[in-house]
């Protein structure tokens, strides 16, 4: 790369800022003393303030950002503290806050682990597809269509998800719990409008699909060219070549691929607010119940107010903490990854 | 001859063990009439036919492959058959939401529904409208104004902090601590869930202003949160590809650094930089839960982003369809639903082309 920053070694001494920094790049070692001793920098004071000024508010707004995120923690922990004081039977359910929010955290995992274990092995696969399989013209217009996938708004899946596909899969909860009712997460009798656990975790599956084909779709195009040519070279098939050089190269991208994905089925709220129909904790996927905690808050803040406010906001701060646990995991893999991807 | 004999024979070894090209389609075709036959004995059905089809040549294209060619060949051809199949079943959640919206929203998208709001209408002009198969009355005009006001507004809360970050990242903190972790974290905020981000807002206003707060501007302020780490992210891609000799041809020249960002360095990068806002925009436009918790929900036109509840289209989609405006006959609000969806689809794309085209027509002439 000829436009990276990295320069010859004699100009890094001088190449902090002010004018004519690093003006001998490509050049000789004479040029570069005859700069430094030249009289451009010394020649004017003039927009040093400019200089100042424009660091000093671009620096603010980096730090902003900190600043926002950490009081997103701070605002949270603050408006949800009257919950944890209060006495456990004003809260909702009377059980305290840990009765409320345990349930309703389950079911935020369940749902999203509906939707990963559909979604990796698929968003995978499309993401080899895209980098590998497809006829290399059509390629780039596959992946924009997958992209259309994420350019969708949540409510429309959602809407979707209510009013076209839970009907449709209602008849075949009906056969589950018929034929597979032992089995605990079959147990009848199946919701007759399939507005349930299963069909919010397909819908948010559908979400998640494209994030996971994006991220991991960068990842298997950065495979080092001469580890499958390598491979396809030493008589492997295409699959050889995927299983021995793509994949073990890939892993750590798909890992937190999915993590990010996991992040974004952890706290996907209106496509779970409009298909599931809420209720206790069943362990049942088939039957009507469950709830999870971005639904929780959607569906009941517009109407909240007093402690039941607080409450809401303190399973946000839940939510809040267990979406940045699985981002900054996956993005500590991603990080570390980086470092050594430079492999090729 | 003998140079002849050893050019056959060579070909037949290296084509040998293969089965014929048409192979795999006499068993798709034979698939299909299997299929066919085996969906009529359940009950015949277009979805059963296409499932079972599949499944049947899946399973016999790899057993013929792994008796004509050997296991490795077999268990390479299923894979690629998995793997495409993997991707006709992501396309196929798409084509029928598409379907979906295109089918329900047309019949409601006309003039009444873009240039009036919600104000007047009620369960009572619904019902009507169901009984003497009069046009739905009642539109989204309102909602159109509050998503764009809104957004206009995160977006004038966003652009600024994130480009001044990103020129932060890229041109003043190269190496430093507090960079990696302005990175880290908004890499991390990409993934804050909408709702959080909302609530965040609704809770710094309730601090501010008193409790139950809910205006335009504090939705803005919460899109802004999910906004700002996009803008971050494409600004500083973009000018990190912004040639390091441009630069250096400025600093030559004697002007000062912040002249040579504000002159150099942006306009070589401002197609990439909006197509990143452009991208972004679509990105909360369609953002429904932030809303719920910050705007609340209005039926009639509000202009002013400071004062009073307002609707976005997303929020007018979710409305429409849990509360009907009449529970009898939830038609009318249900094809309001649609129509809005198809508009809000409609805004998303056309955000999502210009990003594209703006990217493409005024790309840098960079030497890569």
């Amino acid at each position: 790369m000829r436009t990276g920053r990295d320069r010859p070694p004699f100009t890094a001494g001088t190449s902090r800022n002010g004018p004519g920094p690093s003006l001998q790049s490509k050049s000789t070692a004479w040029k570069a003393k005859d700069v430094s001793t030249n009289t451009l920098k010394a020649s004017t004071d003039r927009g040093r303030a400019g200089d100042k000024i424009f660091s000093g508010i671009s620096l603010a707004a980096g730090v902003l950002i900190l600043a926002v995120l950490f009081s997103v923690a701070v605002f949270l922990l603050v408006q949800a503290a009257p919950t944890f004081t209060a006495d456990p039977t004003e809260i909702t359910g009377g059980n305290g806050f840990t009765a409320y929010i345990l349930p309703i955290v389950i079911g935020t995992v369940i749902a999203a682990i509906i939707a990963l274990i559909i979604a990796t092995p698929i968003g995978i696969a499309v993401a080899l597809f895209i980098s590998h399989y497809a006829p290399r013209r059509l390629a780039r217009a596959f992946g924009y269509v997958i992209d259309l996938l994420a350019a969708i708004p949540s409510v429309i899946y959602g809407a979707w998800g209510y009013i076209v596909l839970a009907p449709q899969l209602a008849k075949g909860y009906e056969w589950l719990a018929a034929n597979l009712g032992w089995i605990p997460i079959f147990e009848g009798p199946a919701s007759q409008t399939g507005k349930t656990m299963l069909t919010a975790g397909i819908v948010l599956a559908v979400m998640v699909i494209p994030i996971i084909t994006s991220l991991s779709r960068e990842i298997f195009l950065q495979t080092p060219n001469l580890h499958e040519e390598a491979a396809l070279a030493m008589g492997a098939t295409r699959w050889e070549m995927v299983r021995m050089a793509v994949l073990p190269f890939a892993r750590p991208g798909i890992i937190s691929a999915t993590m990010l994905g996991l992040g974004r089925a952890l706290g996907e709220t209106m496509a779970v607010a409009l298909v599931l129909s809420p209720g206790a904790l069943v362990a049942s996927l088939v039957k009507t119940g469950n709830q999870t905690i971005a639904a929780e808050i959607a569906l009941n803040f517009p109407e909240a107010f007093g402690l039941r406010l607080n409450e809401l906001i303190a399973a946000g701060l839940v939510l809040f903490v267990i979406t940045l646990i699985v981002n900054m995991i996956a993005r500590f893999i991603i990080t570390r990854h980086k470092e050594f991807s430079g492999a090729n | 001859m003998a140079a002849n004999q050893t050019l056959q024979r060579r070909q037949s070894q290296l084509t040998r063990g293969h089965l014929p090209s048409y192979a795999v389609w006499v068993v798709l075709a034979a698939a299909v009439v299997l299929g066919a036959a085996l969906s009529s004995l359940i009950g015949f059905s277009v979805i059963g036919w296409a499932v079972i089809s599949a499944v049947v040549f899946v399973i016999a294209a790899t057993i013929v492959t792994a008796v004509g060619e050997g296991e490795r060949k077999a268990k390479d051809r299923l894979v690629t058959f998995l793997v495409y199949g993997a991707f006709l079943i992501a396309l196929l959640p798409l084509v029928s939401v598409l379907w979906t919206v295109l089918e329900r929203g047309v019949p409601g998208l006309n003039y009444n529904f873009l240039f009036t709001s919600m104000n007047g209408v009620t369960g009572a002009v619904d019902n009507q409208a169901v009984e003497n198969g009069t046009p739905v009355l009642g539109g989204a005009y309102h909602a159109v104004l509050g998503t764009l006001q809104i957004t206009l507004w995160a977006t004038l809360i966003s652009v600024p902090i994130g480009l001044l970050t990103a020129i932060y990242l890229v041109e003043y903190g190269v190496g430093k601590n507090l960079t990696k972790a302005i990175t880290f974290f908004v890499d991390v905020m990409t993934g804050i869930p909408s709702i959080v981000a909302g609530l965040f807002a609704a809770a710094l206003f309730a601090l501010l202003f008193g409790p139950g707060t809910r205006t335009g501007f504090v939705a803005a302020v919460a899109l802004s949160v999910l906004m700002i780490p996009v803008v971050v992210r494409s600004t500083e891609e973009m000018l990190k590809i912004v040639p390091n000799e441009l630069r250096e041809a400025s600093y030559a020249l004697g002007v000062r650094k912040w002249r040579t960002i504000t002159n150099v360095v942006i306009p070589t990068a401002i197609s990439g930089i909006a197509s990143g806002v452009t991208l972004s925009i679509a990105r909360v436009i369609g953002e429904t839960a932030p809303i719920l918790v910050t705007a609340g929900f209005a039926s009639s036109i509000n202009w002013n982003v400071f004062s009073g509840w307002m609707s976005t289209l997303p929020t007018f989609i979710y409305y429409q369809i849990l509360t009907p405006t009449s529970p009898t006959a939830p038609d009318p609000s249900t094809q309001r639903a649609w129509a809005a969806a198809l508009l809000l689809i409609l805004m998303v794309m056309l955000l999502n082309l210009v990003a594209r085209f703006v990217a493409r027509m005024f790309a840098p002439k960079t030497s890569r």
